[in-house]
Protein backbone atom coordinates (compact mmCIF):
# COMPACT_ATOMS: atom_id res chain seq x y z
CA UNK A 1 0.00 0.00 0.00
CA UNK A 2 1.03 3.37 -0.86
CA UNK A 3 0.93 6.25 2.46
CA UNK A 4 -2.41 7.74 2.21
CA UNK A 5 -4.53 8.68 4.32
CA UNK A 6 -8.12 9.42 4.59
CA UNK A 7 -8.16 12.98 3.33
CA UNK A 8 -5.81 12.37 0.74
CA UNK A 9 -8.40 9.90 -0.45
CA UNK A 10 -10.88 12.09 -0.51
CA UNK A 11 -8.89 14.29 -2.69
CA UNK A 12 -8.29 11.51 -5.22
CA UNK A 13 -10.94 11.52 -7.28
CA UNK A 14 -10.66 15.59 -7.95
CA UNK A 15 -8.96 14.80 -11.59
CA UNK A 16 -7.91 13.08 -13.96
CA UNK A 17 -4.38 13.08 -13.17
CA UNK A 18 -4.98 12.67 -9.43
CA UNK A 19 -6.73 9.61 -10.02
CA UNK A 20 -4.26 8.69 -12.45
CA UNK A 21 -1.63 9.06 -10.40
CA UNK A 22 -3.31 6.89 -7.38
CA UNK A 23 -4.17 4.02 -9.30
CA UNK A 24 -1.29 3.49 -10.66
CA UNK A 25 0.73 4.04 -7.85
CA UNK A 26 -0.86 0.78 -6.28
CA UNK A 27 1.65 -1.46 -5.89
CA UNK A 28 1.59 -4.17 -8.94
CA UNK A 29 0.09 -7.70 -8.15
CA UNK A 30 2.46 -10.68 -7.58
CA UNK A 31 0.63 -12.35 -10.69
CA UNK A 32 2.59 -15.87 -9.31
CA UNK A 33 2.11 -15.45 -5.44
CA UNK A 34 -1.54 -14.52 -6.07
CA UNK A 35 -2.60 -17.56 -7.62
CA UNK A 36 -0.35 -19.96 -5.25
CA UNK A 37 -1.63 -18.14 -2.15
CA UNK A 38 -5.27 -19.03 -3.89
CA UNK A 39 -4.43 -22.61 -4.65
CA UNK A 40 -3.04 -23.09 -1.46
CA UNK A 41 -6.18 -21.98 0.39
CA UNK A 42 -8.47 -23.92 -1.79
CA UNK A 43 -6.85 -27.04 -0.35
CA UNK A 44 -8.11 -26.63 3.22
CA UNK A 45 -10.37 -29.39 4.09
CA UNK A 46 -13.49 -28.66 5.89
CA UNK A 47 -15.37 -31.17 7.74
CA UNK A 48 -18.71 -31.96 9.55
CA UNK A 49 -19.62 -29.59 11.68
CA UNK A 50 -17.33 -26.95 10.91
CA UNK A 51 -18.55 -27.84 7.39
CA UNK A 52 -22.70 -27.58 8.52
CA UNK A 53 -21.73 -24.04 9.41
CA UNK A 54 -19.76 -23.39 6.16
CA UNK A 55 -23.04 -24.49 4.18
CA UNK A 56 -25.61 -22.65 6.27
CA UNK A 57 -23.48 -19.47 6.30
CA UNK A 58 -23.13 -19.78 2.05
CA UNK A 59 -27.04 -20.32 1.57
CA UNK A 60 -27.02 -17.43 3.48
CA UNK A 61 -25.03 -15.57 1.08
CA UNK A 62 -26.62 -16.45 -1.77
CA UNK A 63 -27.70 -13.82 -4.06
CA UNK A 64 -30.30 -16.70 -6.02
CA UNK A 65 -30.03 -14.88 -9.92
CA UNK A 66 -31.92 -15.31 -12.90
CA UNK A 67 -30.74 -12.66 -15.39
CA UNK A 68 -32.12 -14.48 -18.87
CA UNK A 69 -33.94 -12.49 -21.76
CA UNK A 70 -36.79 -15.44 -21.41
CA UNK A 71 -37.54 -14.23 -17.47
CA UNK A 72 -41.15 -14.21 -17.25
CA UNK A 73 -42.97 -12.86 -13.40
CA UNK A 74 -43.87 -16.37 -12.56
CA UNK A 75 -40.34 -17.63 -12.92
CA UNK A 76 -39.48 -15.09 -10.56
CA UNK A 77 -41.97 -15.95 -8.42
CA UNK A 78 -41.00 -19.36 -7.88
CA UNK A 79 -37.49 -18.38 -7.21
CA UNK A 80 -38.78 -15.88 -4.37
CA UNK A 81 -40.57 -18.97 -3.02
CA UNK A 82 -37.15 -20.98 -3.00
CA UNK A 83 -35.40 -17.72 -1.87
CA UNK A 84 -37.76 -17.41 1.27
CA UNK A 85 -37.42 -21.15 2.32
CA UNK A 86 -34.53 -23.11 0.11
CA UNK A 87 -35.77 -26.30 1.70
CA UNK A 88 -39.24 -26.21 2.37
CA UNK A 89 -39.23 -29.66 4.38
CA UNK A 90 -36.12 -28.26 6.64
CA UNK A 91 -37.84 -25.03 8.75
CA UNK A 92 -33.82 -25.03 10.01
CA UNK A 93 -32.75 -24.19 6.86
CA UNK A 94 -31.74 -20.07 6.78
CA UNK A 95 -33.34 -17.95 3.41
CA UNK A 96 -31.09 -16.87 1.00
CA UNK A 97 -29.30 -12.90 0.79
CA UNK A 98 -31.63 -11.57 -2.35
CA UNK A 99 -33.19 -12.28 -5.20
CA UNK A 100 -31.26 -11.04 -8.10
CA UNK A 101 -33.17 -10.11 -11.34
CA UNK A 102 -33.17 -7.70 -14.25
CA UNK A 103 -35.14 -3.89 -13.72
CA UNK A 104 -38.40 -5.32 -15.45
CA UNK A 105 -38.93 -8.31 -12.83
CA UNK A 106 -37.99 -6.43 -9.62
CA UNK A 107 -42.15 -5.72 -8.88
CA UNK A 108 -42.42 -9.15 -9.22
CA UNK A 109 -39.87 -10.22 -7.22
CA UNK A 110 -40.76 -7.26 -4.46
CA UNK A 111 -44.30 -8.84 -4.08
CA UNK A 112 -43.04 -12.71 -3.90
CA UNK A 113 -40.33 -11.52 -1.02
CA UNK A 114 -42.50 -8.75 1.02
CA UNK A 115 -41.83 -9.92 4.29
CA UNK A 116 -39.09 -12.11 3.94
CA UNK A 117 -36.64 -10.23 5.08
CA UNK A 118 -34.76 -11.55 1.74
CA UNK A 119 -33.41 -8.27 -0.61
CA UNK A 120 -34.40 -7.30 -3.94
CA UNK A 121 -31.24 -6.70 -5.94
CA UNK A 122 -31.77 -5.58 -9.69
CA UNK A 123 -28.82 -5.30 -12.00
CA UNK A 124 -28.69 -1.89 -14.01
CA UNK A 125 -27.22 0.72 -16.00
CA UNK A 126 -27.30 -1.66 -19.52
CA UNK A 127 -26.24 -4.88 -17.65
CA UNK A 128 -23.94 -6.93 -19.06
CA UNK A 129 -22.48 -4.44 -21.51
CA UNK A 130 -23.23 -0.98 -20.16
CA UNK A 131 -22.93 0.38 -23.68
CA UNK A 132 -25.37 3.22 -23.52
CA UNK A 133 -25.47 7.28 -22.57
CA UNK A 134 -24.87 7.90 -18.87
CA UNK A 135 -29.01 9.24 -18.59
CA UNK A 136 -29.76 5.90 -20.05
CA UNK A 137 -28.08 4.05 -17.11
CA UNK A 138 -29.33 6.46 -14.16
CA UNK A 139 -32.44 6.03 -15.42
CA UNK A 140 -32.52 2.75 -15.39
CA UNK A 141 -31.02 2.74 -12.16
CA UNK A 142 -33.92 5.16 -11.00
CA UNK A 143 -36.66 2.96 -12.37
CA UNK A 144 -35.43 -0.23 -10.52
CA UNK A 145 -34.82 1.99 -7.45
CA UNK A 146 -38.48 3.26 -8.00
CA UNK A 147 -39.92 -0.16 -8.14
CA UNK A 148 -38.26 -1.16 -4.35
CA UNK A 149 -35.07 -2.58 -5.54
CA UNK A 150 -32.94 -2.85 -2.21
CA UNK A 151 -29.55 -3.04 -3.65
CA UNK A 152 -28.53 -2.13 -7.35
CA UNK A 153 -26.00 -4.12 -9.36
CA UNK A 154 -24.51 -1.57 -12.14
CA UNK A 155 -21.69 -2.45 -14.60
CA UNK A 156 -18.58 -0.74 -15.02
CA UNK A 157 -17.46 0.83 -18.82
CA UNK A 158 -15.09 -1.59 -19.71
CA UNK A 159 -14.05 0.25 -22.56
CA UNK A 160 -13.41 3.68 -20.48
CA UNK A 161 -11.42 1.61 -18.09
CA UNK A 162 -9.26 -0.02 -20.24
CA UNK A 163 -8.40 2.87 -22.25
CA UNK A 164 -7.83 5.13 -19.37
CA UNK A 165 -10.44 7.23 -18.88
CA UNK A 166 -10.75 6.49 -15.13
CA UNK A 167 -12.74 9.61 -14.17
CA UNK A 168 -15.41 8.96 -16.78
CA UNK A 169 -15.60 5.75 -14.70
CA UNK A 170 -15.29 6.92 -11.16
CA UNK A 171 -18.07 10.02 -12.09
CA UNK A 172 -20.47 7.12 -13.63
CA UNK A 173 -20.41 5.37 -10.70
CA UNK A 174 -20.46 8.43 -8.74
CA UNK A 175 -23.59 9.61 -10.48
CA UNK A 176 -25.26 5.75 -9.48
CA UNK A 177 -24.50 6.05 -6.42
CA UNK A 178 -26.51 9.44 -6.28
CA UNK A 179 -29.43 7.93 -8.52
CA UNK A 180 -29.03 4.58 -6.07
CA UNK A 181 -30.33 6.88 -3.16
CA UNK A 182 -31.10 4.62 -0.14
CA UNK A 183 -30.28 1.21 -2.00
CA UNK A 184 -26.92 -0.59 -2.07
CA UNK A 185 -24.68 -0.47 -4.56
CA UNK A 186 -22.53 -2.94 -6.28
CA UNK A 187 -20.07 -2.38 -8.85
CA UNK A 188 -19.66 -5.33 -11.13
CA UNK A 189 -16.13 -4.92 -12.55
CA UNK A 190 -16.09 -7.90 -15.09
CA UNK A 191 -13.03 -9.04 -14.19
CA UNK A 192 -12.55 -11.47 -17.15
CA UNK A 193 -12.79 -8.17 -19.59
CA UNK A 194 -10.10 -6.61 -17.38
CA UNK A 195 -7.00 -8.58 -19.03
CA UNK A 196 -4.74 -8.21 -15.88
CA UNK A 197 -4.36 -8.58 -11.90
CA UNK A 198 -2.94 -5.26 -11.70
CA UNK A 199 -6.22 -4.32 -13.41
CA UNK A 200 -8.66 -5.77 -11.49
CA UNK A 201 -6.82 -3.73 -8.29
CA UNK A 202 -7.39 -0.39 -9.58
CA UNK A 203 -10.90 -0.84 -10.86
CA UNK A 204 -11.37 -2.46 -6.89
CA UNK A 205 -10.05 0.54 -5.48
CA UNK A 206 -11.48 3.32 -7.97
CA UNK A 207 -14.89 1.65 -7.35
CA UNK A 208 -14.48 1.62 -3.25
CA UNK A 209 -13.19 5.43 -4.20
CA UNK A 210 -16.43 6.13 -6.01
CA UNK A 211 -18.56 5.08 -3.20
CA UNK A 212 -19.58 1.70 -4.02
CA UNK A 213 -21.17 -0.89 -1.42
CA UNK A 214 -19.78 -4.15 -2.74
CA UNK A 215 -17.28 -4.86 -5.40
CA UNK A 216 -18.41 -7.67 -7.74
CA UNK A 217 -16.61 -10.08 -10.36
CA UNK A 218 -18.51 -10.25 -12.92
CA UNK A 219 -22.12 -10.42 -15.04
CA UNK A 220 -21.67 -13.76 -15.68
CA UNK A 221 -22.09 -13.49 -19.50
CA UNK A 222 -18.73 -13.52 -20.19
CA UNK A 223 -16.39 -16.90 -20.61
CA UNK A 224 -14.32 -15.94 -17.95
CA UNK A 225 -16.03 -15.66 -14.62
CA UNK A 226 -15.35 -15.39 -10.93
CA UNK A 227 -12.11 -17.05 -10.15
CA UNK A 228 -10.52 -17.54 -6.46
CA UNK A 229 -6.75 -15.31 -7.58
CA UNK A 230 -9.24 -12.18 -8.57
CA UNK A 231 -11.51 -12.59 -5.65
CA UNK A 232 -8.27 -13.11 -3.41
CA UNK A 233 -7.57 -9.57 -5.10
CA UNK A 234 -10.41 -7.87 -4.12
CA UNK A 235 -10.38 -9.57 -0.97
CA UNK A 236 -6.93 -7.63 -0.17
CA UNK A 237 -8.22 -4.49 -1.60
CA UNK A 238 -11.50 -4.02 0.74
CA UNK A 239 -9.15 -5.22 3.61
CA UNK A 240 -6.69 -2.54 2.42
CA UNK A 241 -9.80 -0.14 2.26
CA UNK A 242 -11.21 -0.64 5.74
CA UNK A 243 -7.36 -0.18 7.03
CA UNK A 244 -6.96 3.50 5.61
CA UNK A 245 -10.88 4.31 5.65
CA UNK A 246 -12.51 2.24 8.47
CA UNK A 247 -15.33 1.48 5.81
CA UNK A 248 -16.01 -2.11 5.24
CA UNK A 249 -16.91 -3.03 1.49
CA UNK A 250 -18.36 -5.84 0.37
CA UNK A 251 -17.00 -8.49 -2.14
CA UNK A 252 -19.08 -10.54 -4.49
CA UNK A 253 -17.78 -13.14 -6.68
CA UNK A 254 -20.36 -14.15 -9.45
CA UNK A 255 -20.50 -16.67 -12.24
CA UNK A 256 -19.25 -20.07 -12.45
CA UNK A 257 -19.39 -21.15 -8.96
CA UNK A 258 -21.50 -24.63 -9.01
CA UNK A 259 -20.82 -26.52 -6.34
CA UNK A 260 -20.24 -26.67 -2.53
CA UNK A 261 -16.86 -27.10 -2.76
CA UNK A 262 -16.54 -24.19 -4.70
CA UNK A 263 -17.84 -22.29 -2.46
CA UNK A 264 -16.59 -23.21 0.66
CA UNK A 265 -13.01 -22.43 -0.98
CA UNK A 266 -14.34 -18.55 -1.29
CA UNK A 267 -15.59 -19.24 2.17
CA UNK A 268 -11.54 -19.98 3.51
CA UNK A 269 -10.57 -17.47 0.77
CA UNK A 270 -12.47 -14.91 2.63
CA UNK A 271 -11.33 -15.84 6.61
CA UNK A 272 -7.90 -15.70 5.80
CA UNK A 273 -7.54 -12.96 3.64
CA UNK A 274 -10.05 -9.95 4.34
CA UNK A 275 -10.98 -11.86 8.44
CA UNK A 276 -14.14 -12.87 10.14
CA UNK A 277 -15.90 -9.73 9.47
CA UNK A 278 -16.22 -10.71 6.33
CA UNK A 279 -18.25 -13.99 7.11
CA UNK A 280 -21.28 -12.17 6.84
CA UNK A 281 -24.22 -12.28 4.17
CA UNK A 282 -23.60 -8.13 4.62
CA UNK A 283 -19.97 -8.05 3.32
CA UNK A 284 -19.75 -11.56 1.09
CA UNK A 285 -22.30 -12.84 -1.59
CA UNK A 286 -22.31 -15.63 -4.31
CA UNK A 287 -24.01 -14.66 -7.35
CA UNK A 288 -25.00 -17.76 -8.49
CA UNK A 289 -28.05 -19.93 -9.66
CA UNK A 290 -26.93 -23.45 -9.47
CA UNK A 291 -25.47 -23.34 -6.45
CA UNK A 292 -28.19 -23.28 -4.44
CA UNK A 293 -29.10 -26.38 -5.31
CA UNK A 294 -25.99 -28.09 -4.69
CA UNK A 295 -25.85 -26.59 -1.51
CA UNK A 296 -29.21 -28.08 -0.48
CA UNK A 297 -28.14 -31.29 -1.97
CA UNK A 298 -24.83 -31.32 0.56
CA UNK A 299 -26.76 -30.04 3.61
CA UNK A 300 -29.36 -33.21 3.14
CA UNK A 301 -26.14 -35.36 2.69
CA UNK A 302 -24.79 -33.87 5.86
CA UNK A 303 -28.18 -34.38 7.72
CA UNK A 304 -29.71 -37.11 6.91
CA UNK A 305 -26.51 -39.54 5.89
CA UNK A 306 -27.98 -40.36 2.43
CA UNK A 307 -26.65 -39.08 -0.64
CA UNK A 308 -29.35 -36.93 -2.36
CA UNK A 309 -29.86 -36.08 -5.86
CA UNK A 310 -31.05 -33.71 -8.25
CA UNK A 311 -34.64 -34.94 -8.52
CA UNK A 312 -35.17 -33.15 -4.75
CA UNK A 313 -34.33 -29.95 -5.74
CA UNK A 314 -36.28 -27.51 -7.83
CA UNK A 315 -35.09 -27.04 -11.28
CA UNK A 316 -34.18 -23.30 -11.03
CA UNK B 1 21.68 -55.55 -21.95
CA UNK B 2 19.87 -56.17 -18.52
CA UNK B 3 17.15 -58.04 -17.98
CA UNK B 4 14.02 -55.87 -18.92
CA UNK B 5 11.39 -55.58 -15.85
CA UNK B 6 7.75 -56.06 -16.73
CA UNK B 7 5.21 -53.02 -16.16
CA UNK B 8 3.32 -54.47 -13.11
CA UNK B 9 -0.53 -53.62 -13.56
CA UNK B 10 -2.54 -51.84 -11.04
CA UNK B 11 -6.37 -52.74 -11.73
CA UNK B 12 -8.35 -49.26 -11.38
CA UNK B 13 -12.13 -48.36 -10.80
CA UNK B 14 -13.71 -47.37 -14.21
CA UNK B 15 -15.74 -44.08 -13.99
CA UNK B 16 -17.04 -42.07 -16.56
CA UNK B 17 -15.03 -43.75 -19.31
CA UNK B 18 -11.99 -43.09 -17.00
CA UNK B 19 -9.69 -45.33 -14.77
CA UNK B 20 -8.76 -43.84 -11.42
CA UNK B 21 -7.37 -44.85 -8.69
CA UNK B 22 -9.70 -45.18 -5.48
CA UNK B 23 -10.45 -41.66 -4.03
CA UNK B 24 -9.72 -42.94 -0.70
CA UNK B 25 -6.06 -44.12 -2.09
CA UNK B 26 -6.52 -48.01 -0.66
CA UNK B 27 -5.98 -50.99 -2.58
CA UNK B 28 -6.59 -54.70 -1.87
CA UNK B 29 -4.30 -57.87 -3.21
CA UNK B 30 -6.22 -60.10 -5.03
CA UNK B 31 -4.03 -63.22 -6.92
CA UNK B 32 -0.80 -61.05 -5.88
CA UNK B 33 -2.12 -58.09 -8.04
CA UNK B 34 -3.25 -54.85 -6.19
CA UNK B 35 -6.78 -53.90 -7.02
CA UNK B 36 -8.32 -50.15 -6.27
CA UNK B 37 -10.58 -50.75 -3.10
CA UNK B 38 -13.58 -48.38 -3.57
CA UNK B 39 -14.67 -46.01 -1.62
CA UNK B 40 -18.28 -43.94 -0.80
CA UNK B 41 -16.69 -41.55 -2.83
CA UNK B 42 -15.95 -43.59 -5.66
CA UNK B 43 -19.49 -44.66 -5.15
CA UNK B 44 -20.57 -41.10 -5.80
CA UNK B 45 -18.35 -39.84 -8.68
CA UNK B 46 -19.75 -43.22 -10.10
CA UNK B 47 -23.41 -42.11 -9.43
CA UNK B 48 -22.94 -38.80 -11.12
CA UNK B 49 -21.31 -40.09 -14.01
CA UNK B 50 -23.57 -42.36 -14.63
CA UNK B 51 -26.55 -40.03 -14.29
CA UNK B 52 -24.67 -37.60 -16.63
CA UNK B 53 -24.36 -40.75 -19.42
CA UNK B 54 -28.16 -41.18 -19.45
CA UNK B 55 -29.45 -38.37 -21.54
CA UNK B 56 -27.34 -39.49 -24.65
CA UNK B 57 -27.12 -43.41 -24.20
CA UNK B 58 -31.56 -43.76 -22.95
CA UNK B 59 -31.64 -40.46 -26.22
CA UNK B 60 -29.43 -42.77 -28.74
CA UNK B 61 -31.46 -44.85 -31.20
CA UNK B 62 -32.09 -48.17 -30.21
CA UNK B 63 -30.57 -49.60 -33.73
CA UNK B 64 -27.17 -47.36 -32.30
CA UNK B 65 -27.14 -49.00 -29.21
CA UNK B 66 -27.47 -52.30 -30.21
CA UNK B 67 -24.58 -51.28 -33.30
CA UNK B 68 -22.45 -49.93 -30.03
CA UNK B 69 -23.11 -52.92 -28.22
CA UNK B 70 -22.02 -55.36 -30.90
CA UNK B 71 -18.86 -53.26 -31.68
CA UNK B 72 -18.41 -54.26 -27.22
CA UNK B 73 -18.78 -57.98 -28.15
CA UNK B 74 -16.21 -57.48 -31.47
CA UNK B 75 -13.64 -56.57 -28.75
CA UNK B 76 -14.81 -58.96 -26.00
CA UNK B 77 -13.97 -61.64 -28.52
CA UNK B 78 -10.14 -60.08 -29.38
CA UNK B 79 -9.60 -59.92 -26.06
CA UNK B 80 -9.99 -63.54 -25.09
CA UNK B 81 -6.84 -64.75 -24.91
CA UNK B 82 -6.65 -62.09 -22.09
CA UNK B 83 -9.32 -63.30 -19.93
CA UNK B 84 -8.30 -66.91 -20.50
CA UNK B 85 -4.89 -65.82 -18.99
CA UNK B 86 -6.51 -64.80 -15.88
CA UNK B 87 -7.57 -68.21 -15.15
CA UNK B 88 -10.75 -68.00 -16.54
CA UNK B 89 -11.91 -70.92 -18.76
CA UNK B 90 -11.90 -70.61 -22.50
CA UNK B 91 -15.54 -72.55 -22.23
CA UNK B 92 -16.81 -69.40 -20.14
CA UNK B 93 -14.97 -66.57 -21.99
CA UNK B 94 -17.09 -67.78 -25.22
CA UNK B 95 -20.46 -68.24 -23.43
CA UNK B 96 -19.79 -64.70 -22.22
CA UNK B 97 -19.21 -63.50 -25.60
CA UNK B 98 -22.18 -65.08 -26.76
CA UNK B 99 -24.46 -63.75 -24.18
CA UNK B 100 -23.17 -60.13 -24.94
CA UNK B 101 -24.29 -60.50 -28.60
CA UNK B 102 -28.02 -62.33 -27.53
CA UNK B 103 -28.49 -59.22 -25.66
CA UNK B 104 -26.90 -56.81 -27.97
CA UNK B 105 -29.95 -58.52 -30.25
CA UNK B 106 -32.95 -57.07 -28.16
CA UNK B 107 -31.96 -53.43 -28.29
CA UNK B 108 -34.10 -52.80 -30.83
CA UNK B 109 -36.94 -55.37 -29.90
CA UNK B 110 -37.50 -54.54 -26.90
CA UNK B 111 -39.92 -51.79 -27.84
CA UNK B 112 -42.22 -54.27 -30.28
CA UNK B 113 -42.24 -57.03 -27.83
CA UNK B 114 -42.95 -55.26 -25.00
CA UNK B 115 -44.68 -52.49 -26.34
CA UNK B 116 -47.85 -51.86 -27.66
CA UNK B 117 -51.15 -50.06 -29.35
CA UNK B 118 -54.07 -50.62 -26.43
CA UNK B 119 -57.62 -50.75 -27.34
CA UNK B 120 -59.64 -48.01 -25.63
CA UNK B 121 -63.17 -46.86 -25.49
CA UNK B 122 -62.87 -43.42 -27.78
CA UNK B 123 -61.01 -41.73 -30.48
CA UNK B 124 -57.76 -42.09 -29.66
CA UNK B 125 -54.35 -43.99 -30.10
CA UNK B 126 -53.49 -45.17 -26.65
CA UNK B 127 -49.64 -46.63 -27.18
CA UNK B 128 -47.15 -48.04 -24.54
CA UNK B 129 -43.54 -47.73 -24.75
CA UNK B 130 -40.91 -49.13 -22.45
CA UNK B 131 -38.45 -46.69 -21.05
CA UNK B 132 -35.11 -46.88 -19.17
CA UNK B 133 -35.50 -46.35 -15.37
CA UNK B 134 -32.34 -44.39 -15.21
CA UNK B 135 -29.45 -45.19 -13.01
CA UNK B 136 -28.99 -48.99 -11.70
CA UNK B 137 -26.92 -49.88 -8.76
CA UNK B 138 -25.63 -53.46 -9.77
CA UNK B 139 -23.54 -55.77 -7.30
CA UNK B 140 -22.33 -58.40 -9.57
CA UNK B 141 -22.15 -62.09 -8.50
CA UNK B 142 -19.10 -63.56 -7.41
CA UNK B 143 -19.60 -66.97 -8.91
CA UNK B 144 -18.46 -67.29 -12.90
CA UNK B 145 -16.82 -63.96 -12.69
CA UNK B 146 -17.02 -63.34 -16.21
CA UNK B 147 -20.33 -64.52 -17.58
CA UNK B 148 -22.21 -63.58 -14.43
CA UNK B 149 -20.69 -60.30 -14.50
CA UNK B 150 -21.81 -60.06 -18.38
CA UNK B 151 -25.04 -61.67 -17.54
CA UNK B 152 -26.07 -58.74 -15.26
CA UNK B 153 -24.29 -55.55 -17.16
CA UNK B 154 -25.90 -56.16 -20.86
CA UNK B 155 -29.73 -56.40 -19.84
CA UNK B 156 -29.34 -53.05 -17.52
CA UNK B 157 -27.86 -51.08 -20.67
CA UNK B 158 -29.27 -52.81 -23.53
CA UNK B 159 -32.17 -50.74 -22.67
CA UNK B 160 -30.82 -47.51 -22.38
CA UNK B 161 -30.38 -47.60 -18.54
CA UNK B 162 -26.35 -46.67 -17.21
CA UNK B 163 -25.27 -48.73 -14.27
CA UNK B 164 -22.97 -48.69 -11.57
CA UNK B 165 -21.41 -52.18 -11.10
CA UNK B 166 -19.84 -53.37 -7.54
CA UNK B 167 -17.51 -55.79 -8.78
CA UNK B 168 -17.59 -59.56 -6.84
CA UNK B 169 -14.42 -58.56 -4.63
CA UNK B 170 -12.71 -61.95 -4.48
CA UNK B 171 -12.49 -61.98 -8.28
CA UNK B 172 -12.55 -57.92 -9.47
CA UNK B 173 -9.35 -58.62 -12.29
CA UNK B 174 -12.28 -59.84 -15.28
CA UNK B 175 -14.35 -56.97 -14.21
CA UNK B 176 -11.47 -54.68 -14.66
CA UNK B 177 -10.47 -56.05 -17.96
CA UNK B 178 -14.07 -56.13 -19.23
CA UNK B 179 -14.16 -52.22 -18.12
CA UNK B 180 -11.12 -52.38 -20.53
CA UNK B 181 -12.97 -53.64 -23.48
CA UNK B 182 -15.81 -51.61 -22.97
CA UNK B 183 -13.56 -48.60 -23.00
CA UNK B 184 -12.07 -49.51 -26.33
CA UNK B 185 -15.23 -50.10 -27.65
CA UNK B 186 -17.76 -46.97 -28.89
CA UNK B 187 -19.61 -47.39 -25.15
CA UNK B 188 -19.60 -43.91 -23.81
CA UNK B 189 -18.24 -42.62 -21.04
CA UNK B 190 -20.46 -43.25 -17.80
CA UNK B 191 -22.80 -45.60 -18.99
CA UNK B 192 -21.09 -48.68 -17.55
CA UNK B 193 -18.87 -47.51 -14.06
CA UNK B 194 -17.43 -50.32 -12.67
CA UNK B 195 -15.49 -50.41 -8.76
CA UNK B 196 -14.05 -53.21 -6.88
CA UNK B 197 -13.38 -53.29 -3.25
CA UNK B 198 -16.14 -54.69 -0.73
CA UNK B 199 -19.57 -54.58 -1.70
CA UNK B 200 -20.66 -54.67 2.26
CA UNK B 201 -18.94 -51.74 2.28
CA UNK B 202 -20.12 -49.97 -0.92
CA UNK B 203 -23.47 -51.04 -1.14
CA UNK B 204 -25.12 -49.51 1.33
CA UNK B 205 -24.17 -45.87 0.03
CA UNK B 206 -25.71 -46.97 -3.56
CA UNK B 207 -28.82 -48.50 -1.90
CA UNK B 208 -29.11 -45.42 0.20
CA UNK B 209 -28.62 -42.21 -2.81
CA UNK B 210 -31.60 -40.65 -3.96
CA UNK B 211 -30.34 -40.67 -7.32
CA UNK B 212 -30.11 -44.26 -8.00
CA UNK B 213 -33.40 -45.52 -9.61
CA UNK B 214 -33.19 -49.08 -9.05
CA UNK B 215 -30.98 -51.82 -7.72
CA UNK B 216 -29.64 -55.49 -9.03
CA UNK B 217 -28.83 -57.21 -5.84
CA UNK B 218 -28.08 -60.82 -7.51
CA UNK B 219 -24.68 -60.91 -5.82
CA UNK B 220 -24.94 -60.08 -2.42
CA UNK B 221 -25.20 -63.49 -0.59
CA UNK B 222 -25.28 -62.17 2.84
CA UNK B 223 -29.11 -62.42 3.66
CA UNK B 224 -29.02 -59.87 6.00
CA UNK B 225 -26.98 -57.08 3.97
CA UNK B 226 -29.51 -57.89 1.22
CA UNK B 227 -32.48 -57.14 3.53
CA UNK B 228 -31.23 -53.85 4.79
CA UNK B 229 -29.98 -52.86 1.13
CA UNK B 230 -33.82 -53.33 0.39
CA UNK B 231 -34.81 -51.06 3.12
CA UNK B 232 -32.48 -48.50 1.77
CA UNK B 233 -33.68 -48.66 -1.80
CA UNK B 234 -37.13 -48.18 -0.54
CA UNK B 235 -36.07 -44.31 0.82
CA UNK B 236 -36.54 -44.01 -3.17
CA UNK B 237 -38.93 -46.47 -4.14
CA UNK B 238 -36.21 -48.21 -6.16
CA UNK B 239 -36.85 -51.08 -8.31
CA UNK B 240 -34.99 -54.10 -6.65
CA UNK B 241 -33.61 -57.05 -7.91
CA UNK B 242 -33.50 -59.33 -5.14
CA UNK B 243 -30.60 -62.16 -4.73
CA UNK B 244 -31.62 -65.31 -6.55
CA UNK B 245 -33.28 -68.19 -3.85
CA UNK B 246 -31.15 -70.57 -5.38
CA UNK B 247 -27.89 -70.54 -7.25
CA UNK B 248 -28.41 -69.14 -11.03
CA UNK B 249 -27.03 -71.74 -13.82
CA UNK B 250 -25.12 -68.55 -15.92
CA UNK B 251 -24.68 -70.94 -18.90
CA UNK B 252 -28.64 -71.63 -19.40
CA UNK B 253 -31.01 -69.71 -21.75
CA UNK B 254 -31.69 -66.11 -19.34
CA UNK B 255 -34.65 -65.00 -20.95
CA UNK B 256 -35.71 -61.46 -21.37
CA UNK B 257 -36.54 -61.20 -17.25
CA UNK B 258 -33.18 -59.41 -16.55
CA UNK B 259 -34.03 -56.42 -19.07
CA UNK B 260 -37.71 -56.27 -18.24
CA UNK B 261 -36.33 -55.72 -14.59
CA UNK B 262 -35.01 -52.44 -15.31
CA UNK B 263 -37.83 -51.04 -18.04
CA UNK B 264 -40.90 -48.62 -17.08
CA UNK B 265 -43.93 -48.12 -19.34
CA UNK B 266 -44.98 -45.04 -20.68
CA UNK B 267 -48.65 -44.52 -21.99
CA UNK B 268 -49.63 -42.29 -24.00
CA UNK B 269 -53.04 -41.11 -25.59
CA UNK B 270 -53.36 -39.69 -29.26
CA UNK B 271 -56.02 -38.36 -30.99
CA UNK B 272 -56.64 -40.38 -33.79
CA UNK B 273 -56.88 -38.04 -37.20
CA UNK B 274 -59.82 -37.69 -39.74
Amino acid sequence: MTATTTSSLAEVGRSAATLRTFLHGLPGVDHVGAEQRAALLGTRSIKTGAKAWAIDLAIRMVDLTTLEGADTPGKVRALGAKARRPEPSDPSCPPVAAVCVYPSMVPAAVEALAGSGVRVASVATAFPSGQVPLEVKLADTRAAVAAGADEIDMVISRGAFLSGRYVEVFEEIVAVRQACGAAHLKVILETGELGTYDNVRRASWLAMLAGADFIKTSTGKVPVAATLPVTLIMLEAVRDFRAVTGRLIGVKPAGGIRTTKDAIRYLVLVNETAGPAWLDPDRFRFGASSLLNDLLMQRGKLATGVYSGPDYVSLD
Amino acid sequence: MSERLAVRKTYKLFIGGRFPRSESGRSYLVENTNVALASRKDVRDAVVAARSAVKGWSGATAYNRGQILYRAAEMLEGRRDQFIGLGLPAAEVDVATDRWVWYAGWADKIAQVYGGANPVAGPYFNLSAPEPTGVVGVVAPGESPLLGLVSVIAPAIVSGNTVVVLAAEPAPLPAVTLAEVLATSDLPGGVVNILTGRAAETAPWLASHLDVNALDLTGVADQALAVSLEQAAAGNLKRVVRPPAAPIDWTADPGPSRITAFLETKTVWHPKGV
